[in-house]
């Protein structure tokens, strides 16, 4: 696999996700834009183990099985507000505003 | 030398001997009293007979223990002063402040006096206050005053003598404010307490530069040390004895703190006699007894102190011509022969100070528990007869030497007495104060004019009193017809120490029967170990020969014109009853209002100080900057920040999301640069 292009790839897909949690209001979302920046940190990770080592891969291992319980933990929290207020949109949810 | 050395050497004191050694008991007897008494007041408020025997039975028994100790030292003549030391009381660096007694001649004398004349006013009260609800509450004031008068005439130092000072003076405020229901009496409290606050900062501005230069506190250390520190004349120890005099114008009412005295009488009779006339007034003369080394140091002082009384003397005297309240007559004249002693002792008479000290307490506690008998009598017929009329008015007295025969007798003693008529005590005493000041003038003459007032307050008082006895005893009765069968003698346990008094008031000229003629000076050669090194800077020259003879005569003169004249104007027209009386007029006005001095005080300390607290320090200080900048403002300055830090708390998760990417972005940068 070329360094270059799946560097690109990466910035890419990153910029992406940040675009997404910047711009979207929906919870859902958000959430998948995370989860695609994550991602998008992974494929720099294998990219760059070609030329830097294996330590790349096994981070890798890390951030996916963080990602996962972020997933499960995140998941269920957006369950339980949709119940609460009927609605993903973060719009409505400040209840920490000062 | 270092300094700490020459105190080894200074300290003459002696170790105890015999009973000097259990002369604590004299404080510890009346201590438990007092709890004993708090006790009972606390929870058995009806249990007189018992309140009285433990009253009255723990002061004698600290008589008997003065006695004993006075014995042991008479029989000892030790060559310094005895200290007792008890137990190291504080201790701090090179302070080193030991609970002590210490008896000498001097405090010797004031422990008889205290715990005599004491002895006789506690019995005297067990009738006084026989019907007072608060009869428990008063035995335990009143033994816990005898409790600090002893400490403040035993410490051997000025910080335990301290501890008396200030505890007499709340035993007097105790005492002043007993019947603390009526909020004159309690105000009355309250002024004595304040007037002699203001005394006591100046024994302790004293203290703390005694300390300072002589690095000794103890009375016996003083006296050796304060000659070789202190130049005679200088500044130092004419601040210290300044200060120390300060604060026993205060405790003695003297010009300008004089005016809490007569307002203490407030206070029940007894008090007025035990507190505001035999003892705790007389403790300033007694502090300058004590360090009579530092005021034979400072001869500025000293004048300041003979001139303070010989007008304290005058000018209470003056006022004393023209009151109707008999207790106040009566604290008049106390503050006037108050004034005598500190002429006395600042002329250098330590002796003839304390010899007036001693009969004054004699007499001046006779007059003032007499008026009490009177106050008593009255107080009883208006009770009867359910009048509402004035008992210590002696506009509403007169006659009353047929009802009350035994008081008028004993009232008659302690006047003559007083106005110095031979051969009874004033007499000697107030002669010696007068030949003194006369002595004195030959070499100061400013003293010839202090010995003037003096004489002319010998005139003044005699003529004063003379008015108290005949407004009182003398004419015709104005109580009152109905009253009249309800005016009978105080039973006997009031009038037995009446007589003994009186006994003591004939016969007080024996302690110190002067030379002249041929009496022994019993008390001058008494006092003499205590008193060698001031006598020995300043002598006291009395004058002898024909001088000496027209002085005595002159006195006595003085004191029987002014009885006769008292007696003549007193009686020349009839007294209008107190209710009927029509307002006075021209200086007698003056007089009657006690040359305004209380309204002056008013006016120019009191008001500017309560609106200074009031306006400034209250409203000002309290309310606007510390509770406005300071509390509520510091809580308004945390309130607007947290105000404005909320702001940022929008709850949008988009709004945190920038601000963190800037701040992920701007970190990056700063790492990658």
């Amino acid at each position: 696999m070329a360094l270059g292009p799946a560097l690109l790839v990466s910035a890419l897909l990153f910029t992406i996700g940040v675009a997404g949690v910047l711009i979207r209001r929906n919870a859902i979302v958000l959430f998948m834009c995370i989860e695609l920046m994550l991602n998008a940190v992974n494929l720099s990770f294998i990219a760059l183990s070609q030329v830097l080592g294996l330590a790349g891969q096994v981070m890798v291992f890390f951030v996916m099985t963080v990602a996962a319980a972020e997933a499960a933990v995140g998941l269920a929290i957006i369950v339980a507000i949709f119940r609460h207020t009927r609605s993903v949109d973060l719009k409505n949810i400040n209840l920490l505003r000062g | 030398m270092p300094l700490f050395l020459l105190q080894l050497v200074g300290t003459s004191a002696v170790a105890p001997t015999g009973v000097i050694r259990w002369i604590w008991l004299a404080v510890a007897f009346p201590l438990l009293g007092f709890l004993v008494n708090g006790a009972l007041a606390l929870f058995r408020p009806g249990a007189r007979r018992a309140v009285s025997v433990v009253g009255s039975g723990s002061v004698i028994a600290a008589f008997l223990v003065a006695a004993a100790g006075f014995l042991q030292l008479r029989a000892d003549h030790p060559e310094g002063p005895v200290v007792v030391d008890l137990w190291s009381w504080i201790k701090s660096g090179s302070l080193d402040v030991v609970f002590s007694f210490q008896v000498d001649q001097l405090s010797a004398v004031m422990l008889l006096v205290v715990t005599g004349v004491g002895s006789l006013i506690h019995l005297y009260s067990i009738g006084y206050m026989r019907e007072d609800e608060g009869y428990a509450r008063f035995f335990s004031y009143l033994n816990l005053f005898i409790v600090f008068m002893l400490v403040l005439v035993l410490g051997s130092n000025l910080p335990v003598s301290f501890v008396g000072w200030e505890g007499v003076g709340l035993c007097s405020y105790l005492l002043i404010g007993f019947w603390y229901g009526d909020k004159a009496n309690a105000d009355a409290g309250k002024k004595a307490f304040l007037m002699n606050r203001i005394g006591d900062f100046g024994v302790l501005v004293a203290m703390f530069i005694i300390w300072w230069n002589l690095k000794t506190l103890d009375f016996a250390g003083i006296s050796s040390v304060a000659p070789r520190y202190m130049a005679e004349g200088g500044f130092i120890v004419t601040l210290v004895t300044l200060m120390l005099f300060l604060g026993c114008t205060g405790k003695s009412a003297q010009l300008p703190l004089y005016t809490w005295l007569p307002d203490a009488m407030a206070g029940p009779t007894p008090v007025s006699a035990l507190i505001h006339a035999a003892t705790m007034v007389t403790a300033g003369v007694y502090l300058v007894a004590r360090t009579n080394i530092l005021f034979a140091l400072a001869p500025t002082s000293a004048a300041v102190v003979a001139g303070v009384g010989a007008l304290t003397a005058l000018y209470a005297a003056s006022i004393g011509l023209r009151q109707y309240d008999i207790k106040r007559v009566l604290a008049y004249s106390t503050i006037s022969q108050l004034g005598y002693m500190f002429l006395a002792v600042g002329t250098g008479a330590y002796v003839a100070g304390m010899f007036h000290l001693v009969t004054h307490a004699f007499f001046k506690a006779l007059l003032f528990l007499g008026a009490g008998s009177v106050i008593y009598a009255l107080h009883r017929a208006y009770h009867a007869t359910h009048s509402h009329e004035d008992p210590q008015d002696m506009r509403n007295m007169g006659g009353l030497r047929r009802r009350l025969p035994w008081t008028f007798a004993l009232m008659l003693i302690a006047t003559l007495a007083i106005s110095g008529i031979p051969p009874l005590s004033g007499f000697f005493s107030k002669d010696e104060i007068l030949a003194a000041a006369f002595g004195r003038g030959e070499t100061a003459p400013i003293w010839m004019v202090f010995w003037a007032m003096g004489l002319l307050a010998a005139l003044l008082t005699a003529f004063y009193m003379m008015r108290l006895l005949a407004m009182t005893f003398l004419g015709e009765s104005r109580t009152g017809a109905a009253e009249q069968e309800h005016l009978r003698e105080a039973p006997w346990i009031m009038t037995g120490p009446l007589v003994g008094l009186g006994i003591l008031s004939v016969l007080g000229g024996l302690v110190n029967l002067p030379a002249f003629i041929g009496g022994p000076a019993a008390l001058e050669h008494w006092l003499e170990p205590v008193l060698e090194g001031a006598l020995r800077m300043v002598p006291v020259r009395l004058p002898h020969g024909p001088a000496e003879a027209v002085l005595i005569g002159g006195a006595v003169v003085v004191g029987v014109a002014g009885l006769v004249l008292g007696w003549r104007w007193t009686l020349a027209r009839p007294i209008p009853v107190a209710r009927e009386a029509p307002p006075e007029t021209g200086f007698a006005k003056v007089l009657f209002r006690k040359y305004y001095v209380d309204e002056i005080y008013n006016a120019v300390i009191v008001r500017p100080l309560v609106g200074l607290s009031r306006w400034v320090l209250w409203k000002g200080m309290d309310q606007g900057l510390i509770d406005g900048a300071g509390v509520h403002g510091s809580a308004r300055l945390a309130r607007a920040l947290g105000w404005l830090g909320s702001r940022l708390q929008s709850g949008q998760l988009g709004l945190y999301v920038i601000v963190f990417l800037i701040g992920a972005v701007w970190l990056i940068r700063a790492v990658a640069d």
